[in-house]
């Protein structure tokens, strides 16, 4: 037995005419885009202004139209969750408009990996921001990363307008936000600029692989001098201390969904998908075998490069740039938002996941905690978890929480309408739940459970 | 007497609720061998209740609402069966289901079969548009008029009438609420508190009508409501009236059985009938208190699982009772919050003698905390729009602690999310004043 719901007209919040107008007027925003992506900026305004008005009209229209939007739905409603008709959305609610979506963010990453020729219109009409930031040409990876970090700013305004009660919410967008537009964009553009190594100083091995592999060690610390040394000792400090002492003390939502770039992305452009997220038993069991099996891979890749075995090492190196790099991570991870969630690469994929996972479930202070018996199994915590984390079923028994997924977004505890869940570093990582006092222990108990 | 645990025995749980679930799963986690089987009209499986609101607000899937995958029962050796008891028979010990000529034989029956929602008799109470919101079923004919509704009356202010009322407002329909009462469920919430929830529900655009009670609905000719009419003989257009005013345990799979009831199934403190293996639990039991106390009807999730849980012991060979703690609730009135523990008096009721109260609100009028005192111990905590941490409270209750300590201490029971901004400074300011005040607030 179901309740389908017939009669809905999803979210009801501000002036439903002034939307539909706001809508009509964001579709109308993007011909310019369009424009430029079956021809070149000629068709918009060439050269005019230097560029900055083919610029302009490409992206000005469409994203003052889309804040006008989420300002006009959020400002008639009292602060609190607002998820009304979140599951029968067209967008959010798997419906026909996810599937158009889905294929379209799909297409423009098999576009952008494998036909960048096809984006020469837009990425020129990106050419006069580039000079400004870059002292050099567009190329479709600058193109990519505007568009990415439009996407979380005007998606984290939203986020930070609807859970605008919340402080925890509040900052942590802010804080995504800031990573993704000074560390992502920004400061690597200007490196280029003064012809430095473009580096991103947010993104570590595992997950940006190759700032450990070989060939960037010759790059950085032997051909860049002392600017390069100090980003291939930063690389390495960072995935082996860093990291594992703001895990320790934190969990891995300091990175996960506070600096990283991907979680960045999730956090804000997939806010309205998250409910996606299987929470079957099965797709955990799957999670637990592919996430550590990308990170076996990595690591192996990353020791044979430095072993050297010549041909082997390389095919294997473009092998795994193909299927994790590009497809599992751009195609699927971003692409399938509005099928299977905002967190598919994170959860299934993600090797920088996976350390931080098992760090934050062997030797970390975090976890969250359940208020007594106060839970009635509603089941909004699991529901709104972006790894897919049945977080009910341990409320509905007291338990605290201490998974490996968990990248401590904080939406559980927001959405729970009996305020069960709250996210805490405890004094040591001992008094998490039962049996946590020995995580040696413990983790090879896992082992061998497996 | 205690029960022998017959190898194999079959143990046949009525309503697949929060009662009889908690039963069933803590029965096999003590008894491997029991054919344990669980009928419900309602549907196969196990959902939460509360959540309803959420479905129909688009908020959760019904498949969200399952705490359990449903592979889990078979998995765990529950039998499902969806089918309505029309009939108990206690001597064959054997139950008849509606349109089926069969039946199911039972070594020991379990009532589980929960609440429905009250009808006083009102005029027109079963024309069409006009139903509660219990069950599953209620949800789906709601949603079939959903599209005929521009305003709806809810009559009755309390839990389920202000869930009610924020799903129609979700789909942004008009909301009026009629109240007996003289501000917003005063007869669960002291006054300011109350007033507070009112205050919410104005804000929100939902019309609350205190202190006005339902006379009559009125027929549009077709069998359908169109409007109600109040006791002060007001008018009111309406295409749907919800029905919100408690509820009363649901005893329709008894009818013609020899087991007793009064207004639920009578039952002792270990859930015991009078009638051999026979048992209740959950919304639709009443335990017979001893000396002339009024029979408890517990009407909670929380009080359901824990009866579930009780029962299954005595069930094997426990010789167990019920207690059922220090007093806890929780609920939320649109966007506020509110966690209760131990005793709070509300206002709609005498407040019991030797009792003081503290009381502070921020200048928002969406956080409040409340200390209620007897003598110097802590009886009860209240709080409005601030979590407090449940094992914390009902340690300062179980401890009688004094209300000195509950301030001194008062930061540990903050359960806010981390960032929050924390009020527990003008708290203990503004009530220590109070407490230190002879007497305090009466
Ligand atoms: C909208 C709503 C919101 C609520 N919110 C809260 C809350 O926030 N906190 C809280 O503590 N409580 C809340 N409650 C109350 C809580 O849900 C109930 O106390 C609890 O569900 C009772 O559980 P139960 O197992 O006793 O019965 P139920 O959950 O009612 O289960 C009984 C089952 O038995 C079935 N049944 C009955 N008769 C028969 C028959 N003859 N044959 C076959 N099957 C039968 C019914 O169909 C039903 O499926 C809420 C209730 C509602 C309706
Ligand atoms: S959201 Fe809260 S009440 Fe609902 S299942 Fe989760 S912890 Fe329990």
């Amino acid at each position: 037995m179901s309740a389908a719901l017939t009669d809905f007209a999803p979210n009801h919040y501000g002036d439903a005419g002034t939307k539909r107008r706001l809508r009509l007027a964001m579709y109308v925003a993007l011909a310019p885009f369009g424009l430029a992506l079956l021809g070149y900026r000629g068709a918009i305004g060439g050269d005019a202004a230097g560029g900055w008005l083919a610029f302009g009209l490409v992206f000005a229209p469409f994203l003052a139209l889309a804040l006008a939007y989420i300002r006009a739905t959020y400002r008639g409603s009292t602060p609190g969750i607002k998820n009304d008709g979140v599951q029968v959305h067209e967008l959010s609610g798997r419906r026909v408009g996810a599937y158009l979506l889905g294929t379209a963010i799909t297409s423009l990453y098999v576009i952008l990996y494998w036909f960048p020729g096809a984006l020469t219109g837009v990425v020129q009409v990106m050419e006069p921001l580039s000079q400004a930031l870059r002292k050099g040409p567009a190329d479709q990876w600058f193109f990519y990363g505007f568009l990415y970090t439009a996407a979380v700013i005007v998606m984290g305004i939203r986020m930070i307008y609807r859970y605008r009660h919340n402080k925890y919410q509040i900052f942590r967008t802010l804080s995504v936000m800031f990573f993704q537009l000074a560390f992502a964009f920004v400061l690597p553009a200007l490196l280029r600029a003064f012809n430095q190594p473009e580096f991103y100083f947010t993104y570590f091995w595992p997950l940006k692989y190759d700032y450990l592999f070989p060939g960037s060690f010759e790059y950085l610390w032997k051909q860049s001098g002392g600017v390069g040394m100090f980003m291939f000792g930063w690389g390495v400090i960072a995935s082996f201390v860093l990291t594992p002492l703001l895990t320790w003390r934190f969990g891995k939502r300091w990175y996960c969904s506070w600096v990283c770039g991907c979680g960045g992305l999730a956090e804000t452009a997939g806010d309205p998908f998250r409910q996606l997220s299987s929470k079957k038993l099965k797709a955990w069991k799957f999670e637990r075998w592919s996430i550590h099996t990308v990170l076996v891979l990595i690591v192996v890749l990353t020791a044979l490069l430095w072993v050297d075995l010549g041909r082997i090492s390389n095919d294997y190196k473009a092998w795994y740039g193909f299927f994790v790099g590009a497809a599992l991570s751009g195609v699927v991870g971003v692409g399938f938002y509005p099928l299977l969630g905002s967190r598919v690469w994170c959860r299934f994929f993600c090797p920088m996941a996976a350390v931080l996972g098992l760090f934050q479930r062997f030797f970390s202070r975090f976890r969250i905690t359940t208020n007594g018996d106060q839970c009635m199994s509603c089941g909004n915590c699991s529901t709104y978890c972006e790894m897919g984390i049945d977080v009910r079923a341990y409320a509905m028994q007291g338990k605290n929480i201490v998974r490996a997924s968990c990248v401590g977004c904080g939406v559980c505890a927001a959405v729970c309408p009996r305020g069960v869940l709250k996210l805490e570093n405890g004094k040591t990582h001992k008094d998490r739940f039962e049996g946590a006092e020995h995580p040696l222990a413990d983790l090879l108990g896992a082992l061998k459970k497996k | 007497m205690l029960f022998q645990k017959k190898p194999g025995r079959h143990v046949v749980i009525v309503g697949n609720g929060i009662a009889g679930v908690s039963c069933a799963r803590a029965l096999r986690r003590r008894d491997k061998q029991a054919r344990i089987t669980l009928v419900s009209g309602e549907g196969p499986h196990f959902f939460s209740r509360p959540a309803l609101m959420y479905i129909y607000m688009g908020h959760l899937t019904y498949e969200g609402t399952k705490p359990y995958e449903d592979w889990w029962w078979q998995k765990q050796r529950i039998g499902l069966r969806q089918a309505w008891v029309t009939h108990i028979d206690t001597q064959k010990k054997w139950l008849s289901f509606a349109g089926e000529a069969g039946g199911l034989g039972y070594d020991q029956l379990v009532l589980a079969t929960g609440s429905k929602p009250n009808k006083f008799g009102w005029p027109g109470q079963n024309l069409e548009r006009v139903q509660g919101l219990y069950s599953l079923q209620d949800l789906q004919t709601l949603e079939a008029v959903s599209h005929e509704i521009q305003h709806g009356v809810i009559v009755g202010g309390g839990l389920i009438g202000i869930e009610l009322a924020e799903m129609l407002h979700a789909r942004g329909k008009k909301v009026t609420i009629l109240s007996r009462e003289q501000s917003y469920w005063d007869n669960a919430l002291p006054r300011e508190e109350s007033l507070m929830v009112s205050d919410v529900i104005a804000e929100s655009g939902i019309t609350l009508h205190s202190g006005t009670e339902l006379k009559e609905i009125v027929d549009d000719g077709q069998g359908r409501a169109c409007g109600v009419v109040t006791g002060t003989g007001e008018k009111i257009a309406c295409e749907f009236v919800g029905l919100t005013a408690g509820v009363s345990p649901n005893l329709s799979a008894l009818k013609g059985s020899e087991i007793p009831t009064g207004r639920g199934v009578l039952v002792d403190f270990s859930f015991r009938s009078s009638v051999e293996d026979v048992f209740a639990i959950g919304d639709c039991a009443e335990i017979v208190t001893p000396e002339g106390q009024r029979n408890r009807i517990e009407q909670l999730w929380y009080t359901g699982q824990m009866h579930g849980e009780v029962l299954a012991d005595v069930l094997c060979g426990d010789d167990r009772t019920y207690d059922r703690g220090i007093w806890f609730n929780s609920a939320k009135f649109l966007d506020l919050e509110w966690h209760t523990y131990g005793e709070v008096p509300p206002a709609g009721f005498p407040v019991r003698p030797g009792l003081r109260q503290v009381y502070w609100q921020a200048a928002d009028k969406r956080h409040a905390f409340r200390l209620v005192l007897a003598g110097d111990a802590v009886v009860g905590v209240n709080a409005m729009g601030i979590r407090y941490r449940h094992k914390v409270c009902e340690r300062w209750i179980a401890e009688k602690r004094s209300a000195e300590y509950v301030l001194n201490n008062l930061k540990e029971g903050n359960f806010d999310p981390e960032f929050y901004h924390r009020y527990e400074g003008a708290i203990v300011s503004s009530l220590r004043a109070q407490v230190a005040q002879a007497g305090g607030q009466a």
